[in-house]
């Protein structure tokens, strides 16, 4: 599995119940179904991942995101993940609503636009960065609003969130010493958990 | 439209179930319906594809549309022109592949195509049944699909799976029967009709009802058939079958000469082809089955004995399901399988969804689409993995 999900694997409870928001191929729910039994859904737009999770077993709702999440009640889930989604959003800031509506607790996973190899290709070469977890030009890239460690800190911070966990990946692994003191710099994904005020 | 042209039979693809015959159950338990009435006994026409295997795990149940019946695949004769009505899904291979699953395709009660319906005769008079023949519910549909499946020793559906009117038939089967559907397929279908959908249902009630052949229903005992009441209500319902696009694609404003007539005579090709479906399906299908089927569609309403709640009423449902809609359908649109998806979802059942982009409209369910086909098969795939169906072909090897 990829670095963030391994990551955020062990942040979902036994017997959840959650949403999968942006849920690709399914195999993060398949693997907490199987070994945690967790139950849910994904959702997906895309539909070759659509597919993937049905051949899984993975129950799969095709759904843009932008539509918001008015077909699921308050308080429904256990937990909201939303795993390399927010930065394609249109509204990130009203997603993060949406997700600790249906769900008391969230998990967003991003990549870090403050990565120290991101400053280099703007900062020192005067290029929009392209990275493993920025793999798109500037012209096609789906990424419409990209942030960082620290913005994301800031947003949950003016909307009352508690952050119960952070974390980053990097590269194919987690995060080596540098990006736990210096997250925003040296931190390629950023991994958080969060919840509502009680 | 004309049909392809003859296909000798050695010419036929290799994924075709190639030539079926269609057998008959017949009932002589009494069947009491939702209407009140009861049938003393009756007939069900089916066709099988695939092979049953010696657990009875592979049946799947496949439920017909509001004009369909039980030849859903292969060819009666070597002269077919053109195969049952869903061959691009059932076959070797296909979505549906019957080198794993044996498919059941019955013809439903009050049907016009081999199993007891109005043009049956009623033991009680000795006529035929004609407008006499009880009113049919989708639920009383699936009552008597229970019992063709007991006649077959099929104690659990592998799944059911079903487009439409087929697709309501599937969800009654998951509340009414939850532990006899192990998977469920529903495919551009809706929880219920909407006001436009009955609307559209009465005004091809009407057109049959007001043509002076129809005589109450008794048209058989007057030697003849209301052709232009039938005809009118297949050219509205083929309207609603068909997208916008679709029809601009397929005719646009063409002529069918080069020539404008100022008559009323025939036009445009839109006017051309919706006369020539019309006609065919006049002379093919009972007028007295086109109303009982158009009420069942306006019947269907699992929702309204739980206040209106689909989510309480499928609180029985035990299986995954697979619900597709198609991006173009305007009959039964997407909006309406995600209701029920969103039902099933406060429900806590397991249910996956797909809009599969497709231009033609309502029809979709019935063609091929390679991400249709892909989706359909990896759900029956997976269906057949956990329930462990071999395929045939594979043994064989």
């Amino acid at each position: 599995m990829r670095t963030d999900l391994e990551l955020i694997y062990d942040w979902v409870p036994q017997g959840a119940h959650v949403l999968d928001l942006a849920c690709g191929d399914g195999v993060l729910l398949e693997r907490l179904a199987q070994e945690k039994g967790v139950t849910g859904y994904g959702l997906e737009i895309d539909p070759d991942g659509i597919t993937q999770c049905v051949a899984r077993g993975v129950s799969v709702i095709e759904h843009n995101l932008d539509d918001g999440l008015g077909s699921f009640s308050d308080n429904s889930y256990d937990q909201v993940i939303m795993t390399q989604a927010l930065q394609a959003l249109r509204r990130p800031d009203k997603m993060l609503d949406e997700m600790l509506r249906v769900a008391e607790e969230g998990i967003i996973t991003f990549p870090n636009f403050a990565y120290w190899r991101h400053r280099i290709h703007l900062g020192l070469r005067g290029y929009m960065p392209v990275s493993k977890s920025l793999p798109h030009a500037w012209y096609d890239t789906p990424n419409i609003h990209l942030s960082t460690f620290n913005d994301f800190e800031h947003l949950c911070k003016e909307k009352g969130l508690v952050i119960v966990d952070r974390a980053v990946g990097v590269g194919d692994h987690k995060g080596h010493w540098t990006s736990k003191w210096w997250p925003n710099l040296f931190g390629e994904i950023a991994i958080f958990r969060v919840r509502r005020r009680p | 439209m004309p049909d392809s042209d003859t296909l000798a039979y050695d010419e036929r693809p290799a994924d075709s179930v190639g030539l079926v015959t269609p057998h008959v159950a017949k009932f002589d338990t009494p069947l009491p319906l939702a209407c009140g009435k009861t049938l003393p006994e009756y007939e069900l026409i089916y066709e099988t594809y695939g092979t049953l295997n010696a657990d009875r795990s592979n049946a799947v149940l496949i439920c017909h549309a509001l004009s369909g019946h039980h030849h859903a695949a292969g060819y009666h004769t070597a002269d077919d022109r053109k195969p049952g009505w869903w061959d691009a899904h059932i076959g070797p291979g296909k979505s549906i592949d019957t080198n794993r699953f044996f498919v059941v395709s019955l013809n439903n009660l009050g049907g016009c195509h081999g199993s007891t319906g109005p043009v049956s005769h009623n033991p009680d008079t000795g006529r035929q049944w004609g407008p006499d023949f009880p009113m049919v519910t989708v639920s009383d549909w699936v009552a008597s699909q229970a019992r063709l499946a007991d006649h077959l020793g099929i104690q659990r559906w592998a799944a059911a799976v079903g487009g439409s009117l087929g697709g309501m038939q599937v969800l009654q089967w998951t509340i009414t029967y939850p532990e006899r559907v192990a998977n469920a397929v529903i495919i551009a279908a809706t929880p219920r009709l909407s006001a436009q959908n009955i609307a559209f249902n009465e005004v091809a009630r009407q057109a049959i009802r007001s043509d002076p052949e129809f005589f109450g229903g008794w048209y058989a005992e007057h030697d003849t058939v209301p052709k232009r009441g039938l005809k009118l209500a297949r050219m509205v319902g083929h309207i609603t079958y068909l997208s916008e696009d679709a029809m601009g694609s397929k005719f646009g404003r063409d002529l069918r000469s080069d020539d404008l007539h100022f008559g009323f005579d025939v036009e445009f090709q839109v006017e051309s082809y919706l006369r020539y479906q019309g006609d065919t399906f006049s002379t093919a299908f009972d007028a007295n089955t086109y109303l009982l089927m158009t009420k069942a569609l306006d019947y269907f309403d699992p929702a309204a004995n739980h206040g209106g709640g689909l989510s309480e009423a499928l609180a029985p449902v035990q299986c995954p399901f697979l619900i597709v809609s198609f991006t173009t359908d305007w009959r039964f649109p997407p909006s309406r399988s995600r209701e029920l998806v969103d039902a099933l979802t406060l429900a806590g059942k397991s249910v996956s969804y797909a809009n599969i982009e497709s231009p033609h409209g309502h029809d979709a369910f019935l063609l091929p689409e390679p991400r249709y086909h892909a989706l359909f098969s990896a759900f029956m795939s997976r269906a057949a993995r956990e329930l462990k169906i071999e395929s045939g072909v594979e043994e064989k090897h």
